[in-house]
This record gives C-alpha cells, sequence and structure tokens, in this order.
C-alpha cells in the first residue's frame, strides 16, 4: 500500500513536471497553426524552421557561447576549487566559498544589469561603440557558470584520500605529476557534471544575456523571446522541442558517464 | 611545485583571454566595404522570406548594391515591446541605425531628444504616405506634428472579435463597448492585461478623454473597470489568440490585424468597432541619435515605403499600411478579401470609426495609472490566502526539520 501510494506520488509529480513539454512536443507536430485543437499530424513547423536563418544563426551562437563559456568555465572553476580545497585558513576559505556562491545566489537580474552597467563604462573608457557583442556574452557567462562548476568538483576533493596523493609523491612522482596521474582521475566526474551544468546553464540563458548582448551576436533564447512581440510562431514550439530532445540525450548521456565512473572507481579501489 | 602551478595558471589565463582577444580583433577589424545597417523592429512585423514571401530586407541589399555599387548587410534584430527598446536604446550599449516605435514612445524619445531630424531628401517616396499620416493636414500625427522625426510603417485599430456561436447576431450590445460589460456573456469576456489598453476600454465607453490630465476622469475609468471584472475570464494578452480560437472565451478587444489572423483559424469569429469610439496606434520608422550610418537609414526608411517591400510587409503582418501604394494595389487588396470577405474594407473602410490616440503620459501620471491599476487587479488576487499557505507550509518545513534533527541528536547521544 505504501509501495503504491509512493509510487502514485512520483508519478504526479512527474505528470506536473512534464505535461507542458508534453503539450508543447504534440503541438509542434499541429498541422494547422492553431493551440485549439489537433488538426493532423505533419511536419510543416519543423520544414519551415529549417527554412528560418535566422533561428540557426542564433542557435550556432548559442552552441558556439556555450561550449566555450562552458570549457574555460570549468577550467577556471576546477582549479579554483583545487586552490580553495588545499587552502589552510578555514575561515579565509569559508569566506571565499561565500563569495564565489553569490553570483549564483544572486537574481539573474541583477547580474545581467551590473554586467551591463560595468561593459558601458568600459565601452565609454575604450570609446568603443563595438564593445557588446559575443565578448561580453562570453565574460558574462563565464561568470554565472564558474560557482556551479566549483560546486560540483569541491566534493569530490573532499572525497580524495590526502595518503593516496602522499605516497605517490613517497614514491617518486613530482607535486605536479600526482595530481595529475593519482588525483586529477578521482575528480574527473565532477568536472564532467560541472562541463555539462555550465553548458546547459549557459544554452538556456536569457535574463543576464538579454542585457549584455548586441544584435551582432542574438542566443537562440533572445531569438526566440523577441519573436514573441505578436502570437508565438509555431515553429518556435519545433525548435523547443528539438532543444528538449537535445538536453534529454545530453542529461541521459551524463548520468551514463557519470554512473559508469564510479563503477569503474569502485571496481578498480578495492 | 610552484613553477608547474605557474605554468597551469598561465595556460589557463592564455585560454580565457585567446577567444577575448580573438573576439575584440573580430570586432575592431576594417570591414572593409561594407557597411552594416542596424535595424530594430519589432517581431514578426516585416516579411522575411518565409512561407515564399518576399524577404523585405534582402531586397533592400540587393538594390542598395545596384544602385550605389556599396554592399550593405542588415543586420536586424527584433524586440517584444517599446519599452525593452527604450531601454536596450538608452542604456548605451548598443547603437541602431532604424528603430519603429510606437506613437507615445516616439513623443517621448522625441522629447528626451533621442531621434535624429530626417532628411528627407534621402526619402523621395514620402509621399506615398496617405495624407492622413504624413503631411500639413494629417489628422494622425500627433506623435510628430512637425514631421520631422518619424515616417509611418503600419498603423492599426482596436475593435471587439467575439464568436457568432456564442454571441446571437440581434445581440443588442453589439457594436457597442456594451458588450464587453455585458453580464449575460459572464464568464467569456477577455479583458487587456495591460493598463494603458485596460483603461482606455473604459474611457471609451464612457466618452472620456484616454489623455485626461485629471484623475476624476482616471477614478470613473476605474469604477467603470471595477464593475467590469465580475463578468471577466480573466486579464490576458496573448492568450487571447488561443482563446478566442479555441472557442474557450467569447468577447475580446484586438487589433483589427490580429483578427484576421485569428480568422484563418477559427470562421466563426466577428469583429466590429465600437460606435463610441476607439483606439488608433502607430507605428513609424525613425532614426537614434547615436546611428552612424543616417544616410543608409535614410534610404533604407524610403525603400520601405516602395511598392514591393511595402506590399510585401503588409500581407506579411496583416496590420493596416498607411501607404497609398500599397492601399492601391489591386493584389493586395485580393489578397486581404481572400483572408475574409470584406477583410479589405475591415481594414481601410473606416472612415466613420471615431478614433483617437494614446499621448506619452507624465512620470506622474504613469505612477498614478500604475496605481490605479494596481487597485483594480488587487481586488481578485486575494492576497492573504495565499501568505496564509505560505506560512503553514515555511512552518511544517521549519518543524519537521527541527523535528527530524532533534531525533536524530537524540538517538546519537545513545
Amino acid at each position: 500500500m505504501k509501495n503504491f501510494l509512493s509510487r502514485c506520488y512520483i508519478g504526479l509529480i512527474f505528470f506536473l513536471l512534464y505535461i507542458p513539454i508534453v503539450v508543447l512536443i504534440i503541438f509542434s507536430f499541429n498541422e494547422s497553426g492553431s493551440l485549439a485543437e489537433f488538426s493532423g499530424f505533419s511536419f510543416t513547423w519543423y520544414e519551415e524552421l529549417f527554412h528560418d536563418q535566422e533561428a540557426f544563426s542564433a542557435l550556432r551562437n548559442s552552441l558556439i557561447l556555450a561550449i566555450i563559456s562552458s570549457l574555460i568555465a570549468t577550467i577556471l572553476g576546477t582549479f579554483g576549487a583545487l586552490g580553495l580545497h588545499r587552502m589552510r585558513n578555514r575561515y579565509v576559505k569559508q569566506a571565499i566559498t561565500t563569495v564565489t556562491n553569490i553570483p549564483m545566489m544572486n537574481p539573474d537580474i541583477v547580474t545581467g544589469v551590473s554586467m551591463m552597467l560595468l561593459f558601458v563604462a568600459v565601452a565609454a573608457f575604450l570609446k568603443t561603440h563595438e564593445l557588446f557583442g559575443f565578448a561580453t556574452l562570453l565574460i558574462a557567462h563565464i561568470t554565472f557558470n564558474i560557482p556551479y562548476v566549483m560546486l560540483s568538483v569541491m566534493p569530490r576533493f573532499k572525497q580524495l584520500d590526502k595518503s593516496l596523493s602522499e605516497a605517490a609523491q613517497d614514491l617518486g612522482c613530482t607535486p605536479s605529476r600526482a595530481f595529475f596521474m593519482v588525483e586529477l582521475p578521482e575528480i574527473v566526474p565532477g568536472i564532467i557534471s560541472g562541463l555539462m551544468m555550465s553548458f546547459t546553464l549557459s544554452l538556456d540563458d536569457f535574463v543576464i544575456s538579454h542585457f549584455v548582448s548586441s544584435p551582432n551576436f542574438q542566443t537562440l533564447p533572445l531569438y526566440v523571446y523577441n519573436q514573441t512581440a505578436h502570437n508565438v510562431k509555431f515553429s518556435m514550439y519545433a525548435l523547443s522541442a528539438l532543444i528538449v530532445a537535445v538536453i534529454l540525450v545530453i542529461l541521459l548521456i551524463v548520468n551514463f558517464a557519470g554512473s559508469a565512473a564510479d563503477r569503474k572507481n569502485k571496481k578498480g579501489g578495492r | 611545485m610552484k613553477a608547474s602551478i605557474r605554468a597551469i595558471v598561465i595556460l589557463a589565463s592564455v585560454l580565457l583571454l585567446l577567444p577575448l582577444v580573438c573576439g575584440l580583433t573580430a570586432c575592431t577589424r576594417d570591414k572593409g566595404e561594407v557597411i552594416t545597417l542596424y535595424v530594430y523592429n519589432w517581431g514578426e512585423y516585416i516579411s522575411d522570406g518565409s512561407e515564399d514571401s518576399v524577404d523585405s530586407n534582402a531586397l533592400f541589399e540587393e538594390w542598395y548594391y545596384n544602385t550605389y555599387g556599396v554592399r550593405v548587410k542588415v543586420n536586424y534584430s527584433t524586440y517584444s515591446s517599446n519599452e525593452s527598446m527604450y531601454a536596450k536604446l538608452s542604456s548605451g550599449s548598443v547603437n541602431y541605425d532604424v528603430v519603429v516605435p510606437s506613437d507615445y514612445m516616439i513623443e517621448r524619445m522625441i522629447e528626451e531628444d533621442m531621434l535624429a531630424e530626417l532628411n528627407f531628401e534621402n526619402i523621395p517616396h514620402i509621399g506615398n504616405i496617405h495624407e492622413d499620416f504624413f503631411g500639413e493636414d494629417a489628422k494622425y500625427d500627433y506623435y510628430d506634428p512637425d514631421n520631422k522625426y518619424a515616417v509611418p510603417y503600419m498603423y492599426g485599430m482596436i475593435g471587439i472579435i467575439y464568436n457568432t456561436t456564442m454571441v446571437e447576431a440581434d445581440d443588442p450590445s453589439l457594436g457597442s463597448w456594451q458588450l464587453m460589460w455585458d453580464e449575460r456573456h459572464n464568464g467569456n469576456i477577455l479583458q487587456f492585461n495591460n493598463s494603458r489598453d485596460a483603461f482606455g476600454t473604459a474611457q471609451y465607453f464612457l466618452g472620456l478623454d484616454v489623455n485626461s490630465d485629471s484623475e476624476a476622469d482616471w477614478r470613473l475609468a476605474l469604477e467603470k473597470l471595477k464593475e467590469q471584472k465580475p463578468v471577466l475570464q480573466g486579464y490576458v494578452m496573448d492568450e487571447i489568440f488561443n482563446k478566442m480560437e479555441n472557442g474557450s472565451a467569447a468577447i475580446a478587444a484586438y487589433y483589427a490585424g490580429d483578427f484576421l489572423a485569428m480568422y484563418e483559424n477559427n470562421e466563426d469569429l466577428e469583429f466590429f468597432y465600437p460606435k463610441e469610439g476607439t483606439n488608433l496606434y502607430v507605428d513609424a520608422m525613425c532614426i537614434p541619435k547615436a546611428s552612424r550610418n543616417k544616410e543608409v537609414a535614410e534610404r533604407y526608411i524610403d525603400f520601405m515605403l516602395t511598392e514591393a517591400p511595402a506590399v510585401a510587409n503588409a500581407e506579411y503582418t496583416y496590420y493596416a499600411s498607411p501607404n497609398k501604394v500599397v492601399r492601391e494595389n489591386a493584389e493586395y487588396r485580393e489578397y486581404m478579401n481572400t483572408i475574409k470577405d470584406g477583410g479589405y474594407d475591415l481594414m481601410y473602410g473606416t472612415d466613420t470609426v471615431k478614433t483617437s490616440s494614446y499621448k506619452n503620459l507624465s512620470g506622474e501620471k504613469l505612477i498614478m495609472l500604475n496605481d490605479l491599476w494596481e487597485e483594480l487587479k488587487s481586488d481578485i488576487e486575494v492576497g492573504l490566502p495565499i501568505y496564509v499557505i505560505c506560512g503553514g507550509i515555511l512552518a511544517v518545513l521549519i518543524g519537521g526539520g527541527t523535528f527530524l534533527g532533534v531525533r536524530k541528536r537524540i538517538r546519537d547521544n545513545y
């Protein structure tokens, strides 16, 4: 009985979580441009979408931005976590952890507006008109991605067995070699999940991008939002459905990769 | 050890800086002969080549190259409200060459000295604009009375859309704003979820000035809106499309062009302009002061007044065109009539309709309007139960948390 109830509960939660997306996907296959009735299955909107060059250049921009910003944020975040992990003074450590978490806790709109003001000031200082664009977006995305990377890498560092690295050094490894050969493989799952996390965050960020973008470089969320001035174009449904599919695939890969790595570690360790 | 860590740090910072440097140099790199023209327009407001339509921007690029021998790249981006456009423009983060704000926003931008005066020598096709919208005796150039800053692009009028299966053809309220207050359609009426338009419906109904200076007038409108609230299904904006198309609401006020778009999906819908008068708005092309390609921008504006792009844009958006060449185009007339019988007259046979337009409200009046709007809305969304529920949930969470914590501590002690 208890089992049955808990299953029902989980079912209800999943239903509520996913029903909007399911509706969106179903109607992206609707023949007529209406949410009123499902008049027939067709790929009309997907066809229109694939002829929409702007949407695709926005998608390309989003992907470029997400890949580069998540890679850089992962590198910076991992080394940040390493530094934090090795830090001796507990209070300083705590203080720095709190500070790095601020961009994560901060409402996006505050981050966005303050970034914009900063860049406007820099542009005025450099006397340039074309500062806004890819560069500003990249800086902003790296900024809000770093805390998430650190958040997923830090626990891995905490789990590390200190004596392993010491043993490696006793056996003749240089400290940096010990790090790369002993410690790094242990924290890789954390790095990968941080990378994926920042990739998806960067891909769907709207608020911050809205403030620091320029017409030279529009990301997909900005494009979709600006298309909604009148009635939402149905090809946007198709686009959203595709994005959901891609994100789903990525998350599946991440989960399988993560659990596979864990299993391997357990086998190897004991 | 120090050295290798330093090497890693240097590597990381190089990796970080590399794309930035590339990005910056890409930005500052000389663009050669190609001029980029930044156009900032409403979403879905230009013929963009989808569904076999004409791509107006591509047409301009081609025309410009053939006429002047210079390559122009139109960088076209879109916004979803006047306010977001204004915010973007005034933040100074980007420079646009052509923007298309609505009337009241143009007024405000002129007041704030954000728009450049146009050189009409570069806009020879200005004569295509109907006399009502541009020139000495224009009725609808209230936002720019001296015709110095703006060239009309599209306009629209609010009317009432109703579903003929739910509203009888001999309904006595038809033809009047009364229909939106009619108790017999209780629960099937949609009102704008936007203070200015919602107050507008009440003001037109009561015969008040929509730009009134007296607070008493606005209060009267508020009372009227409060009276309407019990019969409303809700305050909505773009949901109007779906709700009217699938028949889940019977009556709503919206723009004539949007009505035609809804009619394509539901032929039971009908439309009229209320006899008490209604709102007419104009969106016009302007050049911001910060533009660095003013001449090209002026030629862009001029090009949009010529037949091919103007007709294509009007056919694409369904909004009314102030352009005589469009109105007289036989193919366009037929196109509007194929959407709906009498579609063309619905858009343009509007000489007898009483109209007025929204002017830019002063800061004080905007605050007042906002307060009145809140007063209206706060009645429905009863605040208290929500606070009680939230408080209850919070209490349960805190209580549960402490209980578990205490239990754990007691257990740990054993």
